[in-house]
């Protein structure tokens, strides 16, 4: 049985979490499918179709698919899933808002968030905001996956060889919802669940304005900037900034955690982090637990150190 | 409009659980539970939809075991209306809590059904998006902001690259996160008028409901801990380490 992965793009571009996914499932079958459902995205699936692993390509193009809203695409996956054993998509906002709605349509229990692949049917997976993990089998005939990104490897982008490309009919608009607009972060720094170096402020920072002392030791080793829940509720930044159980998941080769006390529910986000570095001026705080590098400091003066010695 | 509000009992999320030493779980003898903070926040919008006269009847709906009888008072204490509890002791998975809640929904006719984005205990973030494609209803997920329009909703979603808006047909299923707004404690008054509110209890059987699990949880087991590392007095040295021994930079 073949395996489809749900390309997640934005009409333009393949989302670097499309690569982890598929990483995850070539682990589970030789005869891998993309699905491309977008509007004018001609460039996105051959793109995809460059991806090694991938042995073909499924793409739906027309209007009703510009925005990806759920309403729509679900139908989409749900017409074509059952001629496969896995669906995969990764645990990104993209697959978090859709697989559920076609699992449902399939009467499939969805498992989420996978970190490991145990067999065909067994899949490791955290849960409570990683202080347990269940390693759990699937009895549906189809099943559905999301993958956490930060555990599977990025297949390579481009092979060099192009998989062929199918069209599919698209299904029209269920007229349920509409896409008024967007509000995205533009940002010259690496994606921050991608990156290799993430350096994230906490409620110590006091203030938005301060972040500008973490964006400049970002800017000088290529990191990307995150933050903890409290900063992103405090209005310091926006909230695709934020690391953590119900925020995003990084595992990158350096974390640095600035002012962030080191909340469970923030650790649930990072703590698969290769080094991870903490600075903070109360020496009990609990990221001091976790961290292979502690620095009992007031960040205000640390942190300008920090920018210094790095020059 | 009427308004349906799914709440879950859970681990209190302050506490640090702990794995069964057996594998089959994780304990939950003699461990304070509470109503998952992303149902509160369901609950708390609701009630402001009350007050501002968009919603007139808020009903906090249950499944599990008959201890959520205190979620749901918990949420009659908030200023939901009643309560509805589909008891049962076998541990529900998204897809067949969407099912019980197809079932309440039908029923009951409501405008909106207003859920957290995800339960902390098994982190699934499904059972939303599942009832939405049961009732072929609008799905608005991860929502910070809701407008009340007369025909439908206007959201703000919390995505990966920042904020979307979109606009939802009534009826909906809409999930909320965290920034949507902050809870209120229940007043000792209205906790004790809470008692005297109305819970309704069923089961999955009254509904006509298969809860039967799919998914097979085989063992469960503690992450690899992290110790702590090393403490550095300068800028110099930290990056004398990451340099030189940690080898990152």
């Amino acid at each position: 049985m073949s395996v489809l992965v749900l390309i997640e793009h934005d009409n333009s571009e393949v989302k670097a979490s499309t690569l982890n996914t598929v990483t995850a499932a070539t682990q589970l079958g030789s005869d891998v499918h993309g699905l491309v459902v977008g509007n004018d995205c001609a460039e996105v699936a051959s793109a995809a179709a460059k991806i090694s692993g991938i042995s073909k390509i499924l793409s739906v193009d027309s209007s009703e698919y510009k925005f990806g809203l759920v309403e729509n695409v679900a139908p989409v996956v749900k017409d074509i899933a059952s001629g496969y054993s896995h669906v995969l998509a990764p645990a990104s906002t993209f697959g978090k808002n859709l697989l559920p709605r076609v699992a449902a349509m399939l009467d499939v229990q969805q498992v989420s968030d996978i970190s490991e692949i145990v067999s065909e049917d067994t899949f490791i997976r955290p849960i409570y905001a990683g202080n347990a993990l269940a390693r759990v089998r699937s009895t549906d005939s189809v099943k559905l996956i999301t993958v956490r990104t930060t555990t599977f490897d990025a297949a390579i982008e481009d092979s060099g060889s192009s998989a062929p490309v199918e069209e599919l009919s698209a299904m029209g608009d269920e007229q349920l919802s509409s896409f008024v607009k967007h509000d995205l972060t533009r940002s010259e720094r690496p994606e921050l669940t991608t990156a290799n170096i993430v350096i994230s402020g906490g409620r110590g920072m006091q203030s938005g304005e301060n972040f500008i002392m973490l964006e400049r030791i970002a800017d000088k080793l290529g990191a990307a900037v995150g933050a903890s829940r409290a900063a992103v509720d405090a209005g310091y930044v926006p909230n695709d900034y934020q690391v953590g159980q119900t925020g995003k998941v990084v595992a990158p080769d350096l974390y640095m955690a600035v002012g962030i006390s080191g909340a469970i529910q923030h650790l649930a986000g990072m703590k698969d982090s290769k080094v991870i570095v903490a600075i903070n001026k109360d020496e009990e705080a609990p990221i001091f637990q976790v961290a292979d590098i502690g620095w009992v400091a007031d960040l205000f003066t640390a942190i300008p150190e920090l920018e210094s010695a790095l020059d | 409009m009427k308004v349906i509000v799914p709440v879950k009992r859970v681990i209190d999320a302050n506490i640090k659980v702990r794995v069964r030493m057996d594998g089959s779980g994780v304990e939950l003898n003699n461990v304070k539970m509470s109503m998952n903070p992303f149902c509160e926040i369901a609950v708390e919008e609701s009630i402001r939809f009350k007050e501002a006269g968009k919603a007139d009847e808020i009903i906090v709906v249950a499944a599990g075991p008959q201890q959520s009888q205190e979620t749901l008072r918990n949420g009659l204490a908030m200023g939901a209306d009643r309560g509805i509890l589909i008891q049962t002791d076998v541990d529900l998975e998204p897809l067949a809590i969407a099912k019980l809640l197809k079932a309440v929904v039908e029923r009951e006719q409501p405008g909106i059904v207003l859920m957290g984005k995800q339960a902390v205990d098994n982190d699934n973030n499904q059972t939303g998006q599942m009832l939405s494609a049961m009732l072929n209803w609008s799905l608005g997920t991860f929502v910070s902001k809701i407008e009340v329009e007369d025909d439908g909703f206007n959201v703000v979603r919390e995505v990966d690259g920042g904020l979307e808006t979109v606009r939802l047909s009534r009826p909906s299923v809409i999930t909320v996160d965290l920034r949507l707004n902050e809870p209120r404690y229940a007043s000792l008054p209205n906790i004790m008028k809470a008692r005297r509110k109305e819970i309704e209890v069923l089961t999955p059987d009254d509904l006509g409901i298969d809860v039967t699990p799919r998914v097979t949880v085989l063992e469960v087991t503690e992450p690899p801990a992290r110790n702590a590392g090393v403490r550095v007095q300068s800028a110099e040295e930290l990056i004398d380490k990451l340099k030189n021994e940690a080898k990152v930079l």
